[in-house]
């Protein structure tokens, strides 16, 4: 293992201690136990959002923290989702009265930890609603499988979901829009390599030169299937097609389209899959209104791209558009 | 051996986070192969800081003891594991409130009080591939195993050894194992095996 670390340890400590220093305009950092809250919290008579997840997504959660986006994160250890104080300790912090909404990703460990902070904070007198993101579309949905993992939307509904608290959005209407984006988005991703955590000092899995895995989640685990490595046009194909056809996006749909790099796979790649990703999608007979572009919801040094779709109407648009000031996403300020 | 007292329980927590510590590396090996590949390093972590919290204050009861495990687990582990074993142990003690020692009966109530926190949070059925089907039939084989502790638990661990094993050839259905469908089958559990362990050190506890 070779890494830009001091001792598997210490990352999420240090790296927190970092975000710290380098965005004192943004944010706060508690320690014991971690958490990350805006700098202004608690915004008075406005809804709180909540997330987190295990670390190894950056800047994914604790990168959206700041005006327009998320009120707080919790950072887990690597690839292990946070504890129910975390959630619990930081909901107090910037809870202003209007409740608090706990976006979490659909993986069992998240899961369940955010529903038990939920019934500690509302044992506070605080209210709780929780949305859960479950857009990808490698994994089969049914009764004998945990169900679909949350991973890109995840962003686009922090950022929708964020610009509608700053607005003075009430509780229960921020709710019910984000089921309705957790309704509206899909998701798939791939591997060209597979990625070490520090603790583990190994990679997750092997891949040879001329493999590649296609349906990844993010967090290093290997995907559905093992393919032959591929041109990236082709790579694009298979990732777009199944989140196309699955809403199913419907011809005259207006979306958001999202590339994602897992954190190992540079921009000048991601350009070349986006352009692909378009063609498909205007093939298809979408209009893409809006794009991102970017290493946002990472598998630590994973080499790989995920696409994400998201049919939006002209309130979701106007929320997107709306200004965001966070260290990772920043516009309109 | 007819009474399981507090001190015997400090000594089954310590001798499960020292196995948990020999065991990391296995315990996440299984985990890399169906999982994310931390259970291991989690459940020593877990455990490291349930020890550090007995040795510095006594529990009054059963109760109270297995209340800190709870509580503890739940807010170092994360992941599913923690609300899970959390979950197990704070279940552990609301049935043993008040009480300075389990008999055999105490003890298996006790337990299947946390299998059944275990199922309700986990929603988990025996053949989910999970540390349910380690702990289920353990169970059966501690109510089947009559009053002295020691054959009880001895039941118990090889009934939960055995069970974790057979978990190899079941296809996940819980947890980020089912995401992997057809490719789950074929390794044994991670949970099961922690499980596993969990009950092989609570029979030589009973056993010493």
């Amino acid at each position: 293992m070779k890494k830009l670390i001091n001792s598997p340890e210490d990352v999420v400590r240090e790296a927190l201690e970092g975000m710290e220093l380098a965005h004192p305009n943004h944010l706060r950092v508690s320690y014991e136990p971690f958490y990350i809250v805006r700098k202004d919290a608690p915004v008075k008579g406005k809804v709180a959002l909540v997330s987190g997840g295990g670390s190894g997504h950056e800047p994914m959660h604790g990168g959206f923290v700041g005006m327009g986006m998320l009120s707080a994160a919790c950072p887990g250890h690597v690839f292990t989702s946070p504890t129910p104080d975390q959630m619990f300790e930081a909901g107090k912090v910037v809870s202003g009265g209007a409740g608090i909404l706990q976006i979490v990703k659909n993986y069992t460990g998240d899961v369940m930890n955010f529903e038990l902070a939920a019934e500690m904070l509302k044992e506070e007198g605080i209210a709780v609603e929780t949305v859960m993101t479950d857009d990808d579309v490698a994994v089969e949905d049914s009764l004998y499988t945990a169900g679909r993992r949350g991973v890109g939307l995840t962003i686009l509904m922090e950022k929708i979901l964020g610009a509608a608290a700053e607005k003075g959005m009430p509780l229960k209407d921020i709710k019910a829009l984000g089921d309705k984006i957790r309704k509206s988005g899909r998701s798939m991703g791939m591997a060209l390599t597979a990625c070490t955590v520090p603790h583990a000092g190994k990679p997750s899995f092997e891949l040879a030169e001329n493999e590649m895995e296609v349906g990844i989640g993010i967090h290093g685990e290997p995907g559905r299937r093992r393919v032959p490595m591929a041109p990236a046009d082709q790579i694009t194909e298979m990732l777009m097609e199944p989140v196309l056809t699955d809403l199913p996006f419907n011809k005259g749909d207006t979306i958001i389209l999202f590339v994602n790099g897992m954190g190992g796979t540079p921009l000048i790649e991601l350009y070349i899959v986006y352009r692909k990703a378009a063609a498909i999608a205007e093939k298809h007979g979408l209009k893409i209104a809006r794009c991102l572009v970017g290493s946002y919801i990472t598998s630590l040094e994973m080499a790989g791209a995920s696409v994400t779709a998201l049919r939006v109407d002209d309130q979701m648009l106007q929320l997107w558009d709306a200004p965001v000031n966070t260290p990772a996403l920043r516009w309109g300020v | 051996m007819s009474e399981f007292s507090v001190s015997k329980a400090v000594a089954w927590i310590k001798a499960a986070s020292a196995a948990l510590e020999k065991e990391e590396t296995r315990l996440s090996d299984l985990d890399a192969a169906i999982g994310d590949g931390d259970h291991g390093a989690n459940m020593r972590r877990g455990f490291v800081a349930v020890v550090k919290k007995l040795d510095a204050a006594e529990s009054a009861d059963l109760g109270a003891l297995y209340k800190t495990v709870g509580m503890t687990l739940l807010s170092t582990v994360g992941g599913a594991s923690g609300p899970l074993y959390g979950g197990f142990f704070l279940e552990l003690g609301k049935r043993s409130m008040g009480r300075p020692a389990w008999d055999a009966a105490a003890m298996v109530d006790a337990l299947k009080g946390g299998l059944a926190d275990i199922q309700k949070r986990g929603k988990a059925e025996l053949g989910d591939k999970t540390m349910v089907d380690a702990l289920s039939p353990a169970l059966d084989a501690m109510a089947g195993a009559g009053g002295d502790l020691a054959a009880a638990t001895k039941a118990a661990a090889a009934a939960a050894r055995d069970a974790a094993t057979k978990t190899a050839p079941l296809l996940a259905r819980k947890g980020r194992a089912s995401y992997l469908g057809e490719r789950s089958i074929g390794h044994e559990d991670p949970g099961a095996n922690s499980l596993a362990l969990l009950l092989e050190t609570l029979s030589t506890t009973c056993e010493a």
